[in-house]
């Protein structure tokens, strides 16, 4: 917790919290603030930092590459909450073991998650870890939208000045922050050549013992089942915060509504079943599709999720007595609605997946959008015609 | 796993090339190979359009129109009018992609 409490003021007053007191006297006359790492004073210090190293550009924090409790219940905490801007890492260069003027340099995002797979990968090793400002976002999200970028490294480069703490004039950069990186352009303006790492931060000391080499599976992106799962949350979280409420509460009304008022048996009987078809329509496109995507066919997620939707509808139909008498309108109703909700959900797995582009997720939407409004209007009016029905008006 | 078959935009001009190899390097999709000292694009429905090789190219031997795959975004982004980007940051949008 004392990590949290330092890392939310850290990141809005960075520059002023750098330059401490106890670290005035270490810093050279005129050097910029923001400049090293982190103040080593006692108050502010992450759990994770050790030590600090003296250097010519200024004293540089030494960070830990064993990971936690307290680490470990920020990822967690990071995974499943939609604010994952708080689990920042002060910006600036930090050592790893004891570095000196000719170790690697390693880029990395200011993002929690990513800092500390980094370090814990770094077990072992004497290197430097430049953490440039990616507004607490991961090395491929950052990459994609600038922050992790081009200009956000020289400029780093040339603040934490860089050109003393090295010899040398290579930098190692994950491979998926290619993306905002242009190699040439970063020579050019620093002088540093830029090395493109493998993906994983796992494989960075074969890496480095290679001599700065990947292999073609340390290039390649992959998907695995893990992955995929730890994912999840993020698609269920929102569904169930921004959807499922608004959809109880109006599946209760429609079935509580009758002509002489609301009421509460007839709600909570005739509606609970579809309470429980909205839960499954979640599970079966944010859950169930994501871990089986590989082997549901169709390469379109909304499909996909369809697909899966339907199974599901179908099985808990057919294996549940809850919805043993169904109305027929209600029954087409469940087979067009639920599906479609399913596969919503699915095609936001999108964001989250390793091989989907832009122009691939664009088709689907042109399609699908006007798919799921028809589907929308067409599940109210089975609705109503149920519930002009029910009240003997047709 | 692948995405939906031609549609990404990726666009290469063979005579620019200079057989470098940069873009095998960043691909994270083994999209590339090199041949007779040129790049060849082994598989175009690999490419997710993260623009990595493009950018990457010092020789302008590469184009993609670079974008974020992921429906949330794009929904917004059709809603906004704006670029769609990857909104994480949680301060603007609920959007929650990446
Ligand atoms: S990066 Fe450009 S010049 Fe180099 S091999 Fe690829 S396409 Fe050719
Ligand atoms: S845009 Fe990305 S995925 Fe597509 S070819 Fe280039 S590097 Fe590979």
């Amino acid at each position: 917790m004392a990590e949290l409490k330092f890392m939310k003021p850290a990141l809005k007053e960075k520059t002023t919290a750098c330059c401490g007191p106890a670290q005035g006297a270490l810093q050279e006359p005129g050097e910029m603030s923001g400049n090293t790492s982190l103040p080593p004073g006692k108050q502010g210090r992450p759990a994770w930092v050790t030590g600090t190293l003296t250097t010519e550009a200024g004293p540089i924090s030494i960070v830990s590459t064993d990971l936690t409790m307290s680490d470990f219940w920020e990822h967690v905490k990071c995974r499943t909450s939609a604010f994952r801007n708080n689990y920042a890492v002060n910006p600036g260069l930090y050592a790893v073991g004891e570095p000196d003027k000719n170790s690697a340099v390693l880029i990395s995002a200011n993002y929690k998650l990513s800092f500390d797979a980094l370090r814990e990968a770094l077990k072992g090793l004497h290197v430097w870890v430049l953490v440039l400002d990616t507004k607490g976002i991961n090395v491929w999200c950052a990459a994609g939208k600038g922050t992790f970028g081009t200009d956000e490294l020289i400029r780093s480069i040339f603040s934490t000045r860089l050109d003393s703490v090295v010899n040398h004039r290579k930098i190692i950069v994950p491979q998926l922050g290619a993306p905002g990186i242009s190699a040439h352009q970063v020579r050019k303006s620093s002088g540093f050549t830029v090395c493109y790492g493998p993906v994983k931060a796992k494989d960075i000391s074969r890496y480095i013992s290679a001599g700065y080499k990947a292999t073609k599976e340390m290039r390649t992106i992959t998907f695995p089942l893990i992955d995929r799962l730890i994912l999840t949350p993020m698609e269920i979280n929102p569904a169930m915060k921004q959807y499922y409420p608004a959809y109880s509460l109006a599946m209760l009304a429609i079935f509580g509504l009758q002509p002489a008022g609301i009421y509460f048996r007839e709600a909570l009987v005739d509606g609970l079943p579809f309470l429980l078809l909205g839960l499954i329509s979640v599970l079966a496109g944010g859950l169930i599709t994501p871990a089986l995507l590989p082997y549901i066919p169709f390469r379109s997620f909304a499909i996909k999720g369809w697909l899966t939707g339907t199974l599901l509808v179908i099985f808990s139909l057919k294996f549940t007595a809850l919805f043993s008498q169904m109305n027929t309108v209600l029954l087409i109703f469940t087979y067009l609605f639920f599906p479609l909700a399913s596969s919503y959900i699915a095609l936001q797995f999108t964001g989250a997946t390793t091989f989907t582009g832009m122009s691939g997720v664009r088709k689907e939407l042109k399609i699908a959008i006007p798919l799921y409004i028809a589907g929308i209007v067409v599940s109210l009016v089975l609705l109503l015609v149920f519930k002009l029905g029910a009240w003997g008006l047709l | 796993m692948k995405y939906l078959s031609n549609v990404a935009s990726l666009e290469f001009f063979p005579d620019r090339c200079v057989g470098c190899g940069i873009c095998l390097e960043v691909c994270p999709h083994e999209v590339f190979a090199l041949e007779n000292k040129k790049a060849v694009i082994l598989d175009r429905d690999r490419c997710m359009e993260c623009g990595a090789c493009a950018g990457n190219c010092a020789f302008g031997a590469l184009n993609v129109d670079k974008g974020v795959g992921c429906a949330a975004a794009i929904i917004n982004s059709l809603i906004s009018g704006g670029e769609p980007s990857c909104d994480c940051s949680g301060e603007s949008k609920k959007s929650d992609c990446c």
